[in-house]
């Protein structure tokens, strides 16, 4: 493996645009990198090599004509998860009901990424419809970790996240509504970043839970993460939901952060979220990893204290319950009708029967699970128990945010409280799959901003582990300083990055 | 199908009927509203088009697509509600409505449910005998329209029967304002009557409003009639029935009178009156029933996360309440004490659903006469051979202004401006596009008369005589034979004129 | 709180139109009632006084000028269409057994 598909985004950038390498080039060799791996990563599944090189091609006249790139990553490749639209690949959510469908317009993340000059090589792997923390529950086969190819990238966003540890792209946009870029993000030794509920528009992002589901950038490093932040996010009049903010300057935030001082910043460790007399389920390499990076940012003169935000535990169970309820209503529209599969159309069944039917054959078992749990949950003699108590938990689970951020400036927990599991560990039993995504699932509830950061390796299985970091709303530069420093210290203390150490494939 | 075999035989006569129930009413009307775009998207708010050609991912509901307000849709559902004497909610949502229907491409409604934007108004509603009754409104809320589907195969080309079916969503996320009275009580033999004047007084009002074209054959104004009967004397509601496809403001009184009648049957046989939707049959005046509600009908209603709480300021509601136009029954009053009407003069203009229409004719430069002349006489007359009401009649007060404008200039003579008035009911165009059409103008060019009047003069010349003996009632003969000659076109007046100048006579 | 019974997952799979076969619903009827029963303790938490919470942003009254917007074509429209008739969708007959 060699460069240039070893090389950051910023990397990649800074030379494309000197003309040192074009971005054809670069293209080309991921291309190449994808068509020698991704048979066993699966990250991908679509790959769009003539948009791909055409983009390039675009990018390299300009810049040889002397024009200035259309942004800081113009030239870059980058995978797309498959649940934005583009109106010229297909968008399948990793559905069968959606096999081969190509959508007519383009959701607002493509058109900006379109308008940037970066290169999408192609759609990827995911969860059906982001349903799922292994990507395991895709209908087109398992996304394998590079890490460990038996075992899980995490999910929703696994084929972003396999992609970028695999090579195949420098970076990725994923989507996250209950921890779908951060946990695979720590699965698979990457950056994974949920931006705040609303800086990222969701026009085109096919909804899972639409109070929750925010897209975000993906990136082997912090600085990349950033500079596709800025590319990705502010505010779009197509999306009511949209914030109408400046985007936080997170790339000079990572600039700053990597100068490595974080002397004056506050930062608390969620009790609830750390292991300890909380700890079931987490795994205990996981926690040593945890606190060695806690101690690591107090080394760079960050200010640590624990923090109590006693309603974490009842987010879990507030989040299987919002988030099934909005994707039993937001995915009656795949009916059969007016676009996807279509089953049993014999001329004499009628568009009922057909609709049954072509959803049994079109979803996967977890989507109808929660269709079916969200169906219950917003039923007339359960709505209140459930659905409004979830509601409510919501609240609660945001003052605790407030109550905390009153006290620091960012919030640090595992990312996941385990490492990669074995592929088909966890399928047939749903709560086991549900607790992966413990400590991700507050941010989305209250909206902020959450990301992962690899914390290296655990020195139990070898396998990666991640940092979450979490900001107050729209404070995304406080997180991505705090992260870029400890993403500094943590290969200087290690001697090498960590990406280093991943086996060949 | 139990509908078929339900005849009038099934009925009560009405006088029994009155005599042992006392109807409940309550009434849901949807109106469209008449904003340029659709109520989350920005395609055009057009009535008919190419099938599916006023569509994007929104209305279309590909994945992926997001609904954003209409603030247009917004102010108007305010104003509705401000205009009913509603109370504005300080703060309200929408709501999803979820169940699966073709012609809904989202498979729920995006609507409002336990919070909309007006609640707590009410109606005046005046009645044809002078009686005015108040008509509480419940809730005014916003939503969409669906799409529409179209049935191919079978006999009829109707839903049953159908081999397949086909879907055109233009219509499909137009804005829609529900309004939803409170139960109507106590309104005993008139409860059809109050029902059919209830609409009325609010068609009248929206669009004085100009919020919507309140077409009741185009569907921008339906009628849903729930009516229910408890026994005499009894304090308890019965159980109702909901008539759909109500279609104009006479199948409204005729629907209601005829649910009162079927249920007073039923409950007179000791039968159950069954929580249903029926459907109004146009021709026999009956209502049949819809099909079977699903085992169980539950919305799943729940907040529209893709959408943002509305929150109106006391500011906004009252720059909006400043745009509210002369209400319809303020017009009224205006108008009778300006155009000096008795209360009968009054309430005939009314009654005939002419007092609106004579007052916007006014208001485009007619003076009062003529205009309560002509919608209360000619118009009224089409109207009738029509069938339809006064203001159904495909022509504007300031059309019919206009025609009154030209008769009194001499242009037109009543005659030749009943016939401008009758292309443009068939649709010519305006009044000066038919005339030049149809080719009416008055002969006003003397020396073309002139000729005529010779011709006409030679011809009779004992009447000549008549005339300039001093006998000029005979000029009469004279002018008949003239606007014979002329087809009409000639201005009788100048006619007679000319006449009389001919014969040496001063008129 | 709550036991879920193979009827009920029945009755939820037809409200929610999903055709589930037999061997779908014993699995679904146990695994829903672990889910739910995990879930259900939301509402041991939260009093009256806490309102809830729908969005993550506390943003009101975002609206579009009532002006016209570029839609699709109607070729763009039926594109995923799996079958079209004369510019419209076309689908199987609407509640043909039930009449």
């Amino acid at each position: 493996m060699t460069e240039p598909i070893t090389l950051t985004a910023a990397e990649l950038a800074s030379r494309i645009h000197a003309g040192e390498v074009s971005s054809v080039a670069v293209t080309k060799a991921h291309l190449e990198r994808i068509g020698e791996v991704d048979k066993e990563i699966n990250a991908f599944l679509h790959v769009d090599t003539e948009g791909a090189l055409a983009t390039a091609e675009r990018v390299d006249a300009d810049i040889a004509a002397g024009n200035p790139p259309a942004s800081p990553l113009a030239g870059v490749p980058l995978g797309l998860k498959d649940v934005l639209t583009t109106s010229g690949q297909p968008t399948t959510c990793g559905s069968r009901t959606l096999e081969g469908w190509i959508p007519p317009y383009d959701a607002t993340v493509t058109r900006k990424l379109a308008e940037a000059g970066v290169v999408v090589l192609g759609k990827t792997n995911m969860d059906e419809f982001a349903m799922g923390s292994s990507t395991e529950n895709s209908a087109y086969g398992p996304t394998a970790n590079p890490w460990d190819t038996t075992r899980v990238p995490g999910g929703s966003s696994g084929g972003s996240a396999a992609a970028l540890a695999a090579f195949e792209a420098a970076m990725s946009i994923g989507t996250d509504t209950g921890g779908s870029i951060r946990q695979p993000g720590a699965m698979t030794g990457t950056v994974g970043v949920k931006p705040t509920y609303g800086g990222v528009s969701r026009y085109g992002l096919v909804a899972f839970s639409s109070s929750l589901d925010q897209a975000g950038p993906c990136a082997r490093t912090v600085l990349d993460a950033a500079l596709l932040h800025e590319i990705i996010a502010g505010h779009d009049p197509l999306d009511s939901t949209s914030l109408a903010a400046p985007v936080p300057p997170v790339a000079a935030a990572a600039r700053s952060g990597a100068e490595g001082d974080l002397r004056g910043v506050r930062v608390g460790v969620v009790s609830e979220l750390a292991g300890g007399e909380h700890g079931d389920g987490y795994q205990a390499g996981v926690l040593r990893s945890f606190s060695s990076a806690v101690d690591r940012l107090r080394e760079l003169g960050a200010e640590v204290m624990e923090v109590s935000c006693p309603y974490f535990r009842y987010a879990l169970a507030a989040y299987y319950l919002i988030a099934p309820s909005e994707c039993s209503s937001n995915l009656a529209r795949f009916d059969a009708m007016r676009y996807g599969l279509r089953v049993g159309d014999d001329g004499s069944a009628s568009a009922e029967r057909v609709m049954s039917r072509s959803r049994e054959e079109g979803f996967g078992a977890e989507v109808k699970r929660r269709i079916i749990v969200g169906t219950y949950a917003l039923s007339a003699g359960y709505y209140d128990a459930y659905y409004g108590s979830a509601q409510q938990v919501r609240t609660l689970v945001t003052r605790d945010f407030n109550a905390a951020y009153e006290q620091v400036d960012v919030l640090v927990s595992p990312t996941a409280p385990t490492t990669a599991f074995p592929i088909g560990e966890r399928v047939d039993d749903p709560m086991a799959m549900y607790r992966a995504d413990l400590c991700t699932i507050p941010a989305n509830l209250a909206g902020i901003p959450a990301m992962s950061v690899p914390s290296g390796l655990s020195d139990d299985d070898g396998l990666p582990v991640g940092l979450q970091i979490m900001a107050p709303a729209l404070a995304e530069d406080s997180m991505y300083r705090v992260a870029a420093a400890y993403e500094r210290a943590r290969d200087e203390a290690a001697g090498s990055a960590l990406t280093e150490h991943l086996p060949q494939l | 199908m139990t509908a078929k075999a339900e005849s009038m035989s099934d009925t009560m006569d009405y006088e029994d009927v009155v005599a042992n129930f006392d109807p409940v009413l309550g009434l849901e009307v949807h109106v469209e509203l008449s904003t340029a775009t659709k109520m989350f998207c920005g395609c055009p708010n057009a009535f008919g088009g190419e099938p599916n050609t006023h569509v994007c991912p929104t209305c279309l509901g590909l994945p992926g697509a997001l609904p954003v307000v209409n603030g247009t849709g917004v102010e108007s559902a305010i104003r509705i509600g401000l205009g009913l004497n509603c109370e504005i909610a300080p703060w309200c949502r929408f709501a999803r409505k979820n169940y699966f229907y073709p012609d809904m491409p989202k498979n729920f409604q995006t609507s409002q449910y336990d919070e909309p934007i007006a609640v707590n108004g009410y109606l005046d509603v005046e009645l044809g005998d002078g009686e005015t009754i108040r008509v509480g409104i419940e809730r005014a809320h916003m939503e969409e329209d669906t799409g529409k589907s179209s049935h191919v195969g079978g006999a009829t080309g109707r839903i049953h029967g159908a081999d397949y079916s086909l879907l055109d969503y233009n219509r499909a996320g137009v804005p829609l304002i529900e309004i939803v009275t409170k139960p109507i009580t106590g309104t005993g033999r008139r409860a059809p009557e109050v029902a059919r004047a209830y609409v009325t007084a609010l068609r009248d009002l929206l669009r004085a409003m100009g919020v919507s074209d309140v077409r009741m054959d185009q569907g921008s104004l339906r009628c849903d009639a729930n009516v229910s009967l408890a026994p005499k004397g009894s304090a308890e509601f019965g159980t109702r029935s909901e008539t759909k496809n109500v279609n104009s403001l006479r199948s409204v009184e005729r629907a209601v009178r005829y649910e009162m009648t079927r249920q007073a049957a039923l409950l007179a046989r000791g039968e159950k009156v069954v929580q249903e939707t029926r459907h109004f049959q146009e021709t026999d005046g009956t209502t049949s029933p819809g099909r079977p509600k699903e085992t169980s009908e539950d919305y799943r209603y729940f907040p529209e996360p893709d959408l943002v709480p509305i929150a109106p300021s006391a500011a906004w509601i009252e720059q909006l309440r400043a745009t509210l136009p002369e209400l319809p029954w303020e017009r009224r009053k205006r108008i009778q004490a300006e155009w000096n009407l008795t209360d009968e003069e009054l309430r005939d203009l009314v009654n005939t659903g002419a007092a609106d229409l004579v007052a916007a004719t006014v208001d485009a430069g007619a003076p009062v006469d003529d205009a309560r002349s002509w919608w209360v006489q000619y118009l009224t007359e089409q109207a009738n051979s029509r069938e339809a009401e006064l203001a159904e009649l495909p022509i504007t007060p300031a059309q019919v202004a206009r025609v009154i404008e030209l008769v009194a200039e001499g242009t037109l003579t009543t005659k030749l401006g009943r016939e401008v008035v009758q292309g443009v009911l068939a649709g010519e165009g305006d009044p000066d596009e038919v005339i030049s059409a149809r080719g009416l103008e008055v002969v006003s060019d003397d020396s073309a008369l002139t000729a005529a009047i010779d011709e006409a003069l030679a011809a009779q010349p004992d009447v000549v005589d008549k005339i300039r003996g001093g006998k000029v009632q005979a000029a009469g003969a004279i002018v008949g034979a003239v606007m014979k000659a002329t087809k009409g076109q000639a201005d009788a007046k100048r006619v007679r004129e000319l006449i009389l100048e001919r014969c040496g006579v001063v008129g | 709180m709550s036991t879920i019974s193979r009827d009920e997952v029945a009755h939820l799979a037809r409200l929610a139109r999903i055709d589930v076969t037999e061997a779908e619903l014993d699995t679904f009827a146990g695994q829903l009632d672990v889910i739910l029963d995990s879930m259900a303790k939301v509402s041991e938490v939260a009093g009256d006084d806490v309102p809830p919470m729908t969005h993550a942003a506390d943003v009101t009254n975002v609206f579009r000028e009532d002006v016209p917007r570029p839609g699709l074509s109607q070729q763009q429209a039926l594109s995923g269409a799996p079958a079209a008739e004369d510019g419209r969708f076309k689908v199987p007959r609407i509640l043909g057994e039930e009449q």
